[in-house]
């Protein structure tokens, strides 16, 4: 048995499914083209950024932020849709078949990536549209937006194994939804993503610089050559696209190990 | 040489709940166990524990010639499941449902898109193949959810419960499917709360309560542990109900006289155990006549497979199912009381 194909054709089964379901989909572009629009003109006036409050700076300071957090939301999908094939009693008939034991889970989260390729694909194009210019404060170029875009994608892969792992462990979908989005909150608002970290209070400020959600933004910052890029001495915000890489790494392997042996003892 | 499905003292505990109490089965190939019993007997325990699905905290099983705790994988290869949850992808259509349980039995994508062809038109699902499994009625997911578990014809089959909850007409249909099925040869070992379907399906049946097998055998042979047959008389007027009774006194197994006949004055029904078969009934009419009772109704009534579980288990298999979907725990307290009250 081969856990790749195995694994696409559950990633298979999962787009299909994504495509019947086309309204889950619409909600989830809808909402981060909400949180763009409602930072950038309720925020961007009144956010001071490097020493800046000029709303076209924040504006592009902001859109890092709002990706990682977008790309962080495809946590709760993973959850809920696993935790919807155990309901179910899919789980089941998988685990009773000969195929590989991860490829249940891999191909969830391999489906949920295309999807937020997708969702970042249209995110991206809004943010072009209302003035997002990346080189706005550093010269970049084409490689290294795409390189940004590869390490928010990896990010959005490694949180989809968290989400894997939630929708193992309890009861139903919505308990997955709520559980896989209620931790988010605090890992994506203590961080550097919607304001600059070093106006936090002093006992905050290592959370947030070490918090491995900051260190992507830093790096898809300094890729895209956006304003604000945080100044700050800790390791991950000196190195943010090592650090942004053995994060997400090192999620994936955790969490993949621990949802794979959930997976084989789960006893529904 | 141990059969197609074998068990020897299965063992699993849930917290403070037995819920496998060292199950013992022995299924020869090509034949069909029933597994009969409520709600928290251990039924659905006993089908995981074979199926992979879940480990038992003690015990041996062997499946097709393969050692369940040892060699799962291979297992898996020679063993189709169908449960009581149906379990497909609603939102996938029923072609592409069996297509990917091919695909993950290993079989190339076209080998398996061919094969799903197969069974949808076996299964009477050809029409509906393109339409997503969420527009199916119940007996059709329940075709669905056994075409899946046929896909690579498996010499060794499960059914949890296959007709809970379908009306009668897609049971008996389902009923058909499944003798087919164990005509071309496969072994299975079905579960049900239907003491009828046990009746209809399976070889031998084990009844099974309180995660122990309590009884064992052919339907004749669980009959026969009960008692014998009986004559039940409805008669036409209540004021004839004493002449019957003399009569049917006559035909009494054990020769006590009207003593041994049982009366229902409200039905106007009398019952007696009687031994002798169907040519007895003639000669009771023939008395009946003699006398002038005029019958309404006349049967010879053989103890069912109910009749049975209640003589076991001192309960009737009915009565737990008002207490469907309730924890363990408390399924266990219920059951425990009825009995008590039944003594």
């Amino acid at each position: 048995m081969s856990t790749m194909n195995d694994s696409l054709v559950i990633a298979r089964r999962n787009l299909i499914r994504m495509t019947r379901i086309p309204e889950m989909i619409l909600f989830g572009l809808i909402q981060p083209v909400m949180f763009v629009i409602l930072f950038t003109y309720v925020f961007g006036g009144s956010m001071s950024i490097g020493g800046s409050t000029d709303p076209d700076v924040y504006k592009n300071f902001l859109m890092a932020g709002i990706f990682a957090q977008t790309v962080t939301f495809a946590t709760a999908g993973a959850g809920a849709g696993i935790a919807d094939d155990m309901h179910k009693g899919l789980i089941d008939r998988f685990r009773s078949l000969p195929m590989a034991r991860g490829a249940v889970l891999t191909g969830r989260t391999l489906a949920d990536l295309v999807q937020t390729a997708l969702t970042l694909l249209v995110l991206a194009i809004v943010a072009l549209i209302i003035g997002w210019r990346p080189g706005y404060a550093e010269p970049t170029n084409f490689g290294r937006v795409m390189a940004g875009f590869g390490l928010l994608l990896l990010l959005g892969y490694a949180f989809t194994w968290i989400g894997a792992l939630i929708g193992l462990s309890v009861r139903t979908p919505e308990a997955a939804t709520s559980g896989g989005l209620i931790w988010l909150f605090p890992v994506t608002f203590i961080s550097n993503a919607f304001v600059d970290s070093s106006q936090m209070p002093s006992w905050l400020q290592p959370i947030a610089e070490w918090n491995p959600f900051s260190a992507t933004v830093q790096a898809c910052r300094t890729l895209f050559g956006d304003p604000g890029v945080s100044p700050s001495d800790a390791w991950p915000m000196q190195y943010p696209v090592w650090a942004s890489l053995i994060y997400s790494v090192l999620i994936v392997a955790i969490f993949r190990t621990l949802s794979v042996r959930k997976y084989r003892r789960a006893d529904g | 040489m141990p059969g197609a499905i074998y068990a020897e003292g299965l063992v699993k505990t849930f917290g403070d709940v037995r819920a496998l109490d060292g199950v013992d089965l022995d299924v020869p190939e090509g034949t069909v166990l029933g597994l009969l019993g409520p709600n928290g007997a251990g039924k659905t325990t006993t089908v995981r524990v074979l199926t992979t699905l879940l480990q038992p905290d003690s015990g041996r099983a062997v499946v097709a010639g393969v050692d369940v705790l040892r060699h799962p994988e291979k297992v898996r290869r020679s063993i189709g499941l169908s449960g009581q949850f149906a379990a497909v992808d609603e939102y996938l259509t029923g072609r592409e449902n069996l297509q990917m349980v091919g695909q993950l039995y290993q079989m190339k994508a076209k080998a398996a898109k061919v094969r799903a062809d197969e069974l949808l038109e076996r299964f009477r699902l050809a029409d509906a193949a393109d339409r997503t499994a969420k527009t199916y009625s119940g007996g059709m997911r329940r075709r669905l959810d056994l075409a899946a578990a046929l896909v690579v014809s498996p010499p060794v089959m499960f059914m949890d419960e296959p007709t809970t909850g379908l009306d009668p007409r897609n049971r008996q249909a389902l009923w058909e499917v499944i003798k087919e099925l164990v005509a071309g040869g496969t072994t299975l070992l079905l579960t049900t709360q239907y003491l009828e379907e046990a009746d209809h399906l399976a070889h031998d049946i084990c009844v099974v309560d309180q995660g122990k097998v309590i009884a064992r055998g052919t339907s004749d042979q669980l009959k026969a542990q009960t008692g014998g047959e009986r004559v039940e008389v409805v008669v036409h007027e209540p004021d004839m109900i004493a002449g019957a009774r003399g009569v049917l006194g006559r035909y009494g197994i054990a020769g006590r006289g009207p003593d041994e006949v049982s009366v229902e004055d409200h039905t106007r029904k009398l019952t007696v155990p009687v031994s002798g078969g169907a040519k007895l009934l003639a000669e009771v009419i023939r008395d009946l006549d003699a006398v002038g009772v005029e019958i309404d109704d006349i049967g010879l009534r053989r103890p069912t497979l109910d009749d049975v579980f209640i003589s076991l288990t001192g309960h009737a298999a009915a009565l737990t199912e008002e207490e469907n979907g309730g924890p363990p725990e408390a399924d266990g307290r219920g059951r425990r009381q009825t009995k008590e009250t039944a003594k």
